[in-house]
């Protein structure tokens, strides 16, 4: 297997603040990584390190074999911030056929491979059915779908999916998780997945990367998820409770910080 | 009816005002959309009001008012553009901008006294006064900024709907920004002959932002804005001819009036939708 992404002793300091210091990462190609953490604990801005878009304090990222950067036209990535659109009547099929060869030069016009590529993103991304209605007035499960179809076009080797289960009911959070899956088994793609809850994913992910703290750990879910592990990385007692086929993650003085609470 | 038309095309400032307000009514148009899809109106009006400080500082410099706020828009479209690449930032870095610029507008006019009888013109447009001089300069404008767009025009799109995808793809946001504000400036401009610098908002945004409340592609939206500010602007100006009305009174109207009646379909068609 060769490697994705190869972080070492990365370190991120913005604003005068470091956010992140010696984070080690070895993430194969075709891996699924879940990638969880607290509010404000550097997850997307981790991202952005992997895209090139915030340099590495100290350290070093390396991208399928380049620096990070030169290989974003085979990395697909689903910001966390979101489109509205408020009041315009652009159609769905309009809004990702504008991002589809968006970095061209020339008119917004694409040629009838591109607009195919458009539709295989939007059927595989689970959006063909509302292509044609106006994006302004879908709603926030539904926008998240098109957000994950312009991620997937010109069929990346690594898709970024920034918290793309924020604001989905547990329904759709699993569809969500399935589709991404379904879209790994097809495509070989290594999946970089952000959420707040370990639970959705358990199944699917192979490995897993915990940020908290100012550092990151990266192992297999039952290493990282664990009471040990996590304790370590908060520097805090925190105990991983398994009940009812679910994992809470609970500090020890009672405060929940992670956990299954988002429906 | 026929003749009357006849009669006002043999003037030579009738058929001046047409092909300025043409040019112009076209490139707000074009602009215009993409303002919309940047939500970018406060830079547009910005940049429009700023032209004052460029009218009265070519009065002392020797050039004419076109020229003056020419250069003052096109300087400070890029100063907004290089400060204010993300909206959230921008709409600061527009309104002191804006404020620097009417602040030596006002200095400017304290120092050439002669102005005030052009101010009418220049807040409130005076199409039937377009030179031939002013005709090649619009020409020549609308020439360059249509050709920037047409190599730039897809980028911009992306970037101006997707900005932090258009970043990982290696658009860089701040040189996109300067380079769409210096056609942003250059639009409000030529349009500011048409309708004045107060009312650019008529050309500029009124057109695509109709036809952004009901186009659901970006060709439809284009061609729709182009054609209502095409139509506002002819029937403003041949309304004018026979009312003796001004035509910038008219093409506010016909655009607003445009505006409502797109507002009420809207809300019928799209009920719930
Ligand atoms: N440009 C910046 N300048 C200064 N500080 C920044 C900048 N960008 C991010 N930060 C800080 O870095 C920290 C990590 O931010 P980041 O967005 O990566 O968090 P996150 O883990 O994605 O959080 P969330 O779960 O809320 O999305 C935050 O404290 C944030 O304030
Ligand atoms: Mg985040």
């Amino acid at each position: 297997m060769t490697s994705a992404i190869s972080i070492t002793n990365g370190g991120v300091r913005l604003g005068g603040r470091d956010i992140l210091q010696g984070v080690n990462a070895e993430i194969a190609t075709g891996e699924f990584i879940g990638l969880f953490g607290p509010n404000g604990a550097g997850k997307s801005t981790l991202m952005r390190c992997i895209l090139g878009l915030t340099p590495l304090s100290s350290g070093s990222i390396s991208v399928f074999g380049e620096a990070p950067g030169r290989a974003n036209g085979v990395i697909g990535y689903m910001p966390q911030s979101r489109t509205s659109l408020e009041g315009s009547a652009l159609t769905v099929r309009a809004l990702v056929s504008a991002v589809e060869g968006g970095n061209r030069w020339g008119i917004p016009w694409n040629s009838r491979a591109a607009r195919g590529e458009v539709e295989r993103a939007l059927e595989l991304a689970g959006a063909g059915e509302y292509a044609n209605r106006r994006f302004s007035v879908l709603s926030g499960g539904e926008k998240q779908r098109i957000a994950l179809a312009q991620a997937l076009l010109g069929k990346p080797r690594l898709l970024i999916l920034d918290e793309p289960l924020a604001s989905l009911d547990p329904r759709n959070q699993m569809r969500m998780v399935e589709n991404v899956a379904r879209i790994k088994a097809t495509t070989g793609a290594t999946i970089l997945f952000i959420a707040h809850d370990v639970n959705p994913l358990i199944k699917v992910m192979d490995r897993v990367i915990y940020i908290a703290g100012g550092g990151a750990a990266i192992g297999s879910p039952d290493e990282i998820i664990s009471s040990a592990a996590l304790s370590k990385l908060y520097g805090a007692e925190i105990n991983v409770v398994r009940a009812e086929g679910k994992i809470f993650i609970v500090a020890a003085e009672g405060n929940v910080t992670e956990a299954a609470h988002h429906d | 009816m026929i003749e009357h038309l006849n009669y006002f095309l043999s003037y030579d400032f009738v058929l001046n005002a047409l092909i300025a307000g043409t040019l112009a009514g076209i490139l707000g148009a074009v602009v215009g959309y993409f303002v919309v899809v940047r939500k970018a109106g406060f830079a547009a009006h910005a940049l429009a009001h700023i032209g004052f400080t460029g009218a009265t500082g070519a009065a002392l410099f020797a050039l004419s008012p076109l020229e003056g706020m020419l250069i003052i828009s096109v300087l400070a479209g890029m100063m907004m553009g290089a400060y204010g690449n993300r909206l959230q930032r921008s709409d600061l870095a527009i309104g002191m901008t804006l404020s620097i610029c009417l602040g030596i507008g006002m200095l400017f006019l304290t120092f050439y006294r002669g102005f005030a009888g052009h101010a009418t013109a220049i807040l409130f447009g005076d199409i039937f006064g377009v030179s031939h001089r002013q005709i090649i300069q619009t020409l020549v404008l609308s020439a360059l900024s249509l050709g920037t767009l047409l190599v730039f025009s897809r980028r911009l799109l992306f970037v101006s709907l997707q900005p932090d995808l258009a970043e990982a793809r290696g658009i860089s946001l701040s040189a996109s920004s300067i380079i769409f504000s210096v056609i942003l400036a250059i639009s409000v401009t030529l349009a500011s002959q048409v309708v004045g610098i107060l009312l650019v908002f008529t050309l500029v945004i009124g057109p695509a932002g109709i036809a952004s409340r009901f186009c659901r592609t970006f060709w439809s939206g284009l061609a729709t804005s182009v054609t209502i500010g095409l139509l506002a602007v002819w029937i403003g100006i041949l309304l004018a001819c026979f009312t003796n009305w001004p035509a910038t009174f008219w093409i506010t109207m016909i655009i607003f009036f445009l505006y409502l009646i797109t507002e009420a379909v809207c809300r019928y068609a799209f009920r719930g939708a």
